[in-house]
C-alpha cells in the first residue's frame, strides 16, 4: 500500500497552481485534505503524475456571509476551508443549518480536520453528504483557471460517479449558498452502519413555506442511491403548494424511493433495501423539515 | 486462603510502557543495511502460471533480487502439517498444504507467486507492479454448497474431488432416539467467513549474520518456539543457530498461530542468500487475503424434543469451509462438532461433517475457533423446539443442562486434543439463574415488552448458553529466577498479544515469593530466554503457562527457604516470605532479603554444596492430561428500529465461568474484547466473496469493524467460580468465551423483537439489509396465507 511514484509542486498563490493546471491539465490531480485521494493513491488506484498540493493556498480557506462579492446575503465558503472549520462555524450554523447539522455526519472529527469543503465537492462521491446538501441548497460553485472563472450550479456540477463538470484545467475555488427564505426548515438524515461511515442511503430537505403553512418549495436530495446526488423533483413536486401531512409527504417519500433512484446493491445494502430507506428516510426529513419551517404536520 | 494478589483485580504491568509508546513492536526493528520485501499475489482465485516476466522489474533502481517459485529449488516445499487428524473411526483426511510460492497453480486470491527484495518498500511495489505473470484463469470453486459436485472444478488436481476431510463422530443412537421424540426440529445454519483485523497485521524480519552464523528472526507469530524449531529443521541449522522473538504484538486471536505462513518460510531464506537484514510488513490489503480468515460453516441439523422439553437427540451434518489448503488439519470442524452439545445432556448424537477446498483464503482457527457455529446451531434449534412446544426459553434450556453431580462428564467423541471430550467441572443452572435476574428476564417478557411495543419500539431479549473447551496440552514451561538486585524475571516461552501476561504470570510468583508484583519482570516470546513450548492458542495461557509459572515459583520457594534456613539458623516453618524479604514470623524487619540470598546463592569463592544447584533459580513444566471446559451465559436487550431495521444493544449481561480467576480486571477486559468481536461477527463483519472468488470488501472502509461507539450502552459482567480439577491452580481459559455465544445470542434477541413480523434467523451475520429481507419474505409467506416450510 504504497503509492507510485509522482512528481509534486506545492504552489504558495492560487495563480502559481493555475499556471500548473493550465500546463499539465489531466496529468496533474489536486491534492487538498488528502482523505480520500492518499488512501486511493496507496491502494495505487489512483497514480497521477503530478500531484499538485494546494494547502499553502490560505487564500482559499474563508467563510463569509455575504459581504464578499455578492450583496445578497448569500454565504461563501473557500474551498479549502476545513470541514471541522464549517462545523464548528457560527456563522454557517445562522446561515445554513443544513450544512451546520450535516458535517458532523462527514467521517470523523479527525478526517474533518484535514478534510476541505472543495476536496469533497470536486471528488464527487455519490454517497458523500456535502455533494448532496449543496443541491439542496441551490449553492452556486466558483470555477477559476488562468483564463477567467465561472459559475455553475451545483445541480450542473455533478455529472457523474466521482465526475464533476470542472474542466482539466480549473478549479474550484469557492462556494456560494444563497440567502435563506424566511419560514425554511432543514433536515438531514442518513443511514449509516456505523457512526462515520459513508451513508447508506442519507437524504437533505431544504423547504420553505408561505404565510398560510402552505409549502413554497421543496428540494429532497438523495445520497448513495444514484451515480451522483439524486434531486428528486418529483417527489418535491408532489409536496410543493400543498399544506403537508402525514398523507402527503408518504406519497413524496413512495415517489422519491421508486422511479427517481436507481440503486446498486453492494455489500452493505441490497437495492431493494436502499429504496426502501429511501422512502422511510425521506419521509422523517420531510416531517422534520416542515416541523423546523413551523407547520405541524399531521 | 488469603492472597495478596491471586484473584485480585491488579493494574497491568505492561500498561505504562504501551501506553507511552515504549515496547517494542515489530516495525520499530530498524537495522542497518535492512532490505525491504514485496509480493507479488495471485490476482485471481484459480489460475494456472506460466511465464514469470521479472525483467523489467530488475532494471528499477534499488531492486536487490526477486525470486519465483523455481528460484527456490529445493527449498520451495508444501509446509508442515500443524495439527494431525485426531484418531476417530473411519477418518477421512487430504492433507494439502501450501509451497511458500506457488507452483504451477495458484489456489486463492492473495497466495504469493513471486517475491521482490529492494531498497525500500516503495520500490519493492514499483518492482512488483512490473512483474508480468503469464496465467491461464481456470473456473474457480467458491460457493461451499456446489463444491463437492462432480462436475465442479478442483482446487487440487491429485484429489478426486474438493473433499478434505470427511468425520463421523456419534453417542448413543439419533435414529431411535428419533422416533422417541414429540418434535423433531429440522433447520439449514449458515455462518460466514470473518476476519480477526487485529490492530496490527503480520510481520517478519530475518537477519543472518555470518560471523556469528546464527540467524535472528522477529516475528509477530503466537508461537515463536515452533517456528524456531522449523525453520532450523527447513534451514539445516540447530536450534540454537536460530534465535526467534515474538514481541509485543497488536492482537493474534488464532491466525497468528497459522504456520507456516509463506513469508516467515522466505523471509529467513532471503536473509540468508542475501546476507541482508531483511523486513516484511504485512499492509491491511494484504492481510484481508493472506492471514488466514474462519468461519464459513453450513449446517443442516435436526433436534428430537419430548413435549416437555427434554432434549432426546442431535442430528447434524455439516459442511467446513478450509479455503484453499488445510494446514491447520481439522482443529476448527472437530471444535464445532464437539461444542454443538453445549452445556446440555445430549443422550443420542450423530455428528458427520465434510471439510471441502475452495479458492478462497486459508481457513484456521480464529478467536472462538468453531465454537461459535457449534454454539450457534444448539442455542437456535432449542429456540425453535421450545416456540414449537410452547415452552419458555430459559426452562427448555434449565430442564436440559447437565446437573452439578455429573460431572466429569464424558461426551463420548473426541476433542481437538484427541482425548476424549470430558469436561472437567461445571456448575451451569446458577449462571443461568443469575443471568436471569441481571438481565430483568421476568419483568422484561411479562411487562416492558410489550409496553414498548405500544410505543411503536420493538424491543427484544436475548439468553443463550455456551461452553468454552480450553487449556489443552500438550504443555509450557516457566523459569522463575530470583535477581542480586531482589527483583524476580520469569521467562515462559508463549507469545503474547495482549492477554495481560505480563501481569497475570508476575501475580503466580509474587504471590509465593512474597514479592511486589511489580517487581517480577516477565519475558515472553523470545527463544534464548526459553528453550521449550508451544504458543499461545485455544485459550490456553493461563492454564498451562500459569501453572508451570506456579510451579516453577514453588520450586524457586523452597530453594529461598532452605537457604534463608540455613543462613539464619531458624527453621524453615517460622520463616514467612514478604515484602522482598525473609523473615521470622511475626517479625516483618527480620531475617535476610531476597537479592542477598541471591548473591549467597552464587557465591565467588567456596564450594556450592554436592547436590545443589547455584542460583535462586528453577524451571517447570505444566502438560494438562485434557483440556478443561469453561461456561457461561450471556444476555442481552436489543432495539431494533421498525422501520430502518437498524439494531441497537441496550443491555448486555455476561455471567462467566473460568475456574478460579487470576485477575478479575483483565479477565473482564478480555470478556469485553471477545464480546465486541462477537458483535463484530453477528452484526458486522462479513467478507464477501462473488462467484469469481473475488473478496469485494478487502478495506476498512468496506468490512466493518465495531468500535467503541458500537458497544452496548450498559454492559455488566459477574463471575462464578468453578475450580478445575486438572490443574493445581483450578483455572480455567477465558481467551474465547466472550466471543462464543454472541451470534446465537443476537439471533435470539433480534428474531424476539421481531416475533410480530415472523422472523426467523438461521444465518450470522445479519446486517439490517438482511433482516429488510426476511421481514420482507416472511410478510409475502404470510400474505400468500402459509406459514410453510
Amino acid at each position: 500500500m504504497k503509492p507510485a511514484p509522482f512528481e509534486y509542486r506545492r504552489p504558495e498563490i492560487l495563480d502559481q497552481a493555475l499556471e500548473i493546471l493550465a500546463e499539465y491539465g489531466d496529468e496533474a490531480k489536486i491534492l487538498a485534505g488528502g482523505q480520500s485521494l492518499v488512501p486511493a493513491m496507496n491502494f495505487r488506484l489512483a497514480q497521477p503524475s503530478l500531484l499538485v498540493d494546494i494547502n499553502r493556498l490560505d487564500e482559499l480557506a474563508y467563510i463569509d456571509a455575504g459581504d464578499n462579492e455578492s450583496n445578497d446575503g448569500g454565504l461563501h465558503i473557500g474551498a479549502m476551508t476545513r470541514q471541522r472549520a464549517v462545523e464548528c462555524s457560527s456563522v454557517v450554523a445562522e446561515s445554513a443549518p443544513l450544512i451546520h447539522q450535516a458535517m458532523p455526519y462527514v467521517a470523523h472529527v479527525q478526517i474533518r480536520n484535514r478534510g476541505t469543503v472543495g476536496g469533497s465537492l470536486a471528488h464527487a462521491d455519490p454517497a458523500a453528504e456535502l455533494p448532496a446538501i449543496l443541491v439542496a441548497l441551490d449553492a452556486r460553485m466558483r470555477a477559476q483557471s488562468k483564463a477567467g472563472q465561472r459559475w455553475l450550479a451545483a445541480s450542473d456540477f455533478f455529472t457523474g460517479l466521482f465526475a464533476t463538470a470542472l474542466r482539466p484545467e480549473e478549479m474550484l475555488v469557492g462556494i456560494e449558498v444563497p440567502r435563506l427564505a424566511d419560514r425554511s426548515g432543514h433536515a438531514f438524515i442518513e443511514f449509516a452502519r456505523r457512526h462515520g461511515d459513508y451513508a447508506v442511503v442519507g437524504v437533505a430537505v431544504q423547504v420553505t413555506v408561505d404565510s398560510s403553512g402552505r409549502c413554497h418549495s421543496a428540494r429532497v436530495v438523495l445520497m448513495s442511491v444514484g451515480d451522483r446526488p439524486i434531486d428528486a423533483q418529483a417527489a418535491a413536486a408532489v409536496v410543493s403548494g400543498q399544506k403537508p401531512s402525514v398523507e402527503v409527504i408518504r406519497e413524496a417519500a413512495a415517489i422519491a424511493g421508486s422511479d427517481e433512484i436507481d440503486p446498486h446493491s453492494d455489500v452493505h445494502a441490497s437495492s431493494d433495501y436502499r429504496r426502501h430507506l429511501a422512502r422511510v428516510l425521506t419521509s422523517r426529513a420531510l416531517e422534520q423539515a416542515f416541523t423546523r419551517a413551523g407547520v405541524r404536520v399531521e | 486462603m488469603e492472597t495478596r494478589y491471586i484473584g485480585r483485580p491488579v493494574r497491568r504491568n505492561e500498561d505504562a510502557r504501551l501506553l507511552r509508546g515504549q515496547a517494542l513492536f515489530i516495525d520499530d526493528v530498524d537495522l542497518p543495511g535492512m532490505l525491504h520485501v514485496a509480493f507479488v499475489r495471485s490476482i485471481e482465485a484459480h489460475s494456472r502460471i506460466g511465464d514469470i516476466d521479472c525483467s523489467l522489474a530488475r532494471e528499477r533502481d534499488g531492486v536487490i533480487a526477486i525470486y519465483t517459485a523455481r528460484d527456490l529449488g529445493d527449498y520451495c516445499k508444501p509446509g508442515p502439517l500443524l495439527v494431525p487428524p485426531p484418531p476417530i473411526d473411519g477418518l477421512v483426511f487430504h492433507s494439502r498444504t501450501h509451497h511458500p510460492l506457488a507452483v504451477d497453480k495458484a489456489r486463492y486470491v492473495g497466495e504469493p507467486i513471486a517475491v521482490v527484495v529492494a531498497e525500500s518498500r516503495y520500490i519493492a511495489e514499483d518492482a512488483a507492479a512490473d512483474i508480468d505473470v503469464d496465467i491461464e484463469s481456470l473456473d474457480p470453486v467458491v460457493d461451499l454448497a456446489t463444491a463437492l459436485d462432480p462436475s465442479a472444478p478442483r482446487v487440487h488436481d491429485d484429489l478426486e474431488s474438493n473433499l478434505a476431510a470427511h468425520v463421523v463422530q456419534e453417542k448413543g443412537n439419533y435414529e431411535e432416539a428419533r422416533q422417541n421424540a414429540d418434535v423433531i426440529i429440522e433447520r439449514r445454519f449458515v455462518c460466514d467467513r470473518g476476519a480477526s483485523a487485529a490492530l496490527e497485521n503480520r510481520g517478519v524480519i530475518a537477519h543472518w549474520d555470518d560471523r556469528s552464523q546464527t540467524l535472528k528472526v522477529w516475528d509477530t507469530t503466537q508461537a515463536p518456539i515452533p517456528i524456531r524449531n522449523g525453520l532450523a529443521a527447513m534451514l539445516g541449522l540447530s536450534e540454537s543457530q536460530v534465535h526467534v522473538i515474538a514481541p509485543f504484538i497488536g492482537g493474534g486471536f488464532g491466525p497468528k498461530m497459522m504456520m507456516f505462513y509463506p513469508e516467515e518460510v522466505l523471509l529467513p531464506w532471503i536473509s540468508r542468500r542475501l546476507g541482508r537484514p531483511v523486513k516484511w510488513i504485512e499492509d491491511r490489503e494484504e492481510n484481508f487475503v493472506a492471514t488466514t480468515q474462519e468461519r464459513l460453516q453450513v449446517h443442516d441439523a435436526a433436534i428430537a424434543v419430548t413435549r416437555d422439553g427434554r432434549v432426546l437427540g442431535v442430528r447434524d451434518e455439516f459442511l467446513h469451509d478450509t479455503g484453499a489448503y488445510d494446514p491447520y488439519g481439522l482443529t476448527l470442524p472437530i471444535n464445532s462438532q464437539c461444542t454443538v452439545l453445549g452445556c446440555y445432556d445430549v443422550p443420542n448424537y450423530y455428528s458427520e461433517f465434510k471439510a471441502v477446498f475452495t479458492n478462497k483464503t486459508i481457513v484456521t482457527p480464529y478467536r472462538g475457533a468453531g465454537r461459535p457455529q457449534g454454539i450457534f446451531v444448539m442455542e437456535r434449534l432449542l429456540d425453535l423446539a421450545a416456540k414449537e412446544i410452547g415452552m419458555d426459553r430459559v426452562e427448555i434450556r434449565k430442564r436440559n443442562l447437565i446437573p452439578p453431580d455429573a460431572f466429569p462428564h464424558d461426551n463420548e467423541i473426541i476433542y481437538q486434543d484427541f482425548a476424549p471430550l470430558t469436561y472437567d467441572s461445571g456448575n451451569y443452572a446458577p449462571a443461568l439463574e443469575r443471568a436471569v435476574e441481571m438481565i430483568g428476564y421476568g419483568e422484561f417478557l411479562g411487562k416492558k415488552q410489550s409496553e414498548s411495543r405500544q410505543q411503536g419500539k420493538l424491543l427484544g431479549l436475548g439468553i443463550v448458553t455456551y461452553v468454552e473447551g480450553t487449556g489443552i496440552g500438550p504443555y509450557e514451561g516457566a523459569r522463575v529466577r530470583v535477581e542480586p538486585s531482589g527483583t524476580v524475571t520469569l521467562a515462559t516461552g508463549m507469545g503474547t498479544q495482549g492477554q495481560g501476561h505480563f501481569t497475570t504470570f508476575a501475580q503466580l510468583v509474587a504471590e509465593l515469593l512474597g514479592v511486589d508484583v511489580k517487581d517480577v519482570r516477565v519475558v515472553t516470546g523470545d527463544t534464548r530466554e526459553m528453550h521449550w513450548g508451544t504458543g499461545t492458542f485455544a485459550s490456553r495461557g493461563a492454564v498451562v503457562a500459569g501453572n508451570a509459572c506456579h510451579a516453577a515459583a514453588q520450586q524457586v520457594r523452597k530453594k529461598i527457604l532452605a537457604l534463608a534456613s540455613d543462613h539464619l539458623e531458624a527453621d524453615q516453618a517460622d520463616l514467612e516470605l514478604s515484602r522482598g524479604r525473609v523473615a521470622i514470623k511475626g517479625v516483618p524487619d527480620s531475617g535476610i532479603s531476597l537479592a542477598e540470598l541471591a548473591v549467597l546463592a552464587n557465591p565467588l569463592r567456596g564450594a556450592v554444596s554436592p547436590g545443589t544447584e547455584p542460583g535462586l533459580e528453577a524451571s517447570s513444566y505444566f502438560g494438562p492430561r485434557s483440556g478443561t471446559t469453561a461456561s457461561g451465559v450471556h444476555a442481552m436487550i436489543v432495539e431494533v428500529d421498525p422501520d430502518t431495521f437498524d439494531v441497537a444493544i441496550r443491555r448486555y449481561v455476561a455471567v462467566h465461568d473460568c475456574g478460579k480467576v487470576i485477575n478479575p480486571l483483565i479477565l473482564e477486559g478480555q470478556i469485553q474484547g471477545g464480546v465486541a468481536q462477537g458483535i463484530g461477527n453477528a452484526f458486522y463483519e462479513q467478507l464477501v466473496y462473488d462467484d469469481d472468488g473475488q473478496l469485494l470488501n478487502a478495506s476498512f472502509m468496506d468490512y466493518l469493524v465495531p468500535t467503541a461507539s458500537d458497544m452496548p450502552d450498559e454492559f455488566v459482567i459477574e463471575h462464578v467460580e468453578t475450580p478445575s480439577p486438572l490443574n493445581p491452580l483450578g483455572v480455567k481459559g477465558a481467551g474465547e468465551a466472550g466471543t462464543i455465544p454472541v451470534a446465537a445470542l443476537f439471533a435470539q434477541a433480534v428474531e424476539d423483537a421481531l416475533s410480530e413480523q415472523g422472523v426467523e434467523i438461521c444465518q450470522t451475520p445479519m446486517s439490517p439489509s438482511q433482516l429488510f429481507e426476511l421481514v420482507r419474505k416472511a410478510a409475502q409467506q404470510k400474505a400468500q396465507g402459509g406459514d410453510e416450510r
